[in-house]
């Protein structure tokens, strides 16, 4: 029953953060932003959903075979974001910032107030 | 079927329906790619989910290639989009 209630949260909890990261996907301003809306649904959504399935595991089998999916979801997607985030900055695609550079002079009209 | 089992891949659909929009709409071709391998790594967590919630777990197995196939798929794509070519030779070397 308690291993049953655990099962549920996790499940609910994996699928509300699969949800917000959809969500950001869609929302957030640029690219990089985006990929931190990606790395959320795969590694805390698919890890929150995993466990939650492990939970209701009754054969050893079908937990080392989840166990095994875990582990390569939690390796290769964020590999593939690196490789992602990698491949946009040597195309040249640069990161919008909201606060200058050390390097850079504040935009006219923009200096703040702090 | 328990119903968190529906929730669960109810949510886990409209995530996948969210990524198509992102990879319909992207602006960049990265933003294309990074919609997809979300699309992939949800695909893997949907089969988990729909074979623990039809009992027919030898589904997993599926999901355990369809994660390696996702994999591969994109640093194929990302090889593809930077430098033309599967890695044989590089962009304008011939024709």
């Amino acid at each position: 029953m308690t291993v049953d209630v655990a099962s549920w949260a996790f499940l609910l909890l994996g699928s509300f953060f699969s949800i917000v990261g959809g969500i950001g996907i869609i929302r957030l301003p640029e690219f990089f932003s985006r990929l931190h809306a990606g790395g959320v649904t795969d590694t805390l959504g698919a890890t929150l959903i995993v466990v939650g399935l492990l939970l209701q595991v009754d054969s050893g089998l079908i937990a080392i075979k989840l166990l095994m999916i875990l582990f390569f979801l939690l390796v290769t997607s964020p590999t593939s974001c690196h490789a992602l985030a990698k491949s946009a900055i040597s195309e040249g695609l640069e990161p919008v910032l909201d606060s200058p550079q050390p390097g850079e002079s504040l935009p006219a009209g923009e200096e703040s107030a702090e | 079927m328990h119903w968190f089992f529906l929730v669960a891949s109810l949510s886990i659909l409209l995530t996948m329906a969210l990524a198509l929009i992102r990879a319909m709409l992207g602006p960049t071709v990265f933003d294309r790619v990074l919609a997809l391998n979300m699309f992939g790594t949800k695909t893997v967590l949907f089969i988990c989910v729909y074979c623990f919630a039809s009992g027919r777990t030898d589904f997993l197995d599926l999901a355990l290639l369809y994660s390696l196939m996702n994999f591969i798929g994109m640093v194929a794509l990302l090889r593809f989009s930077q430098y033309g070519s599967f890695g044989d030779k590089p962009k304008g070397a011939s024709q």
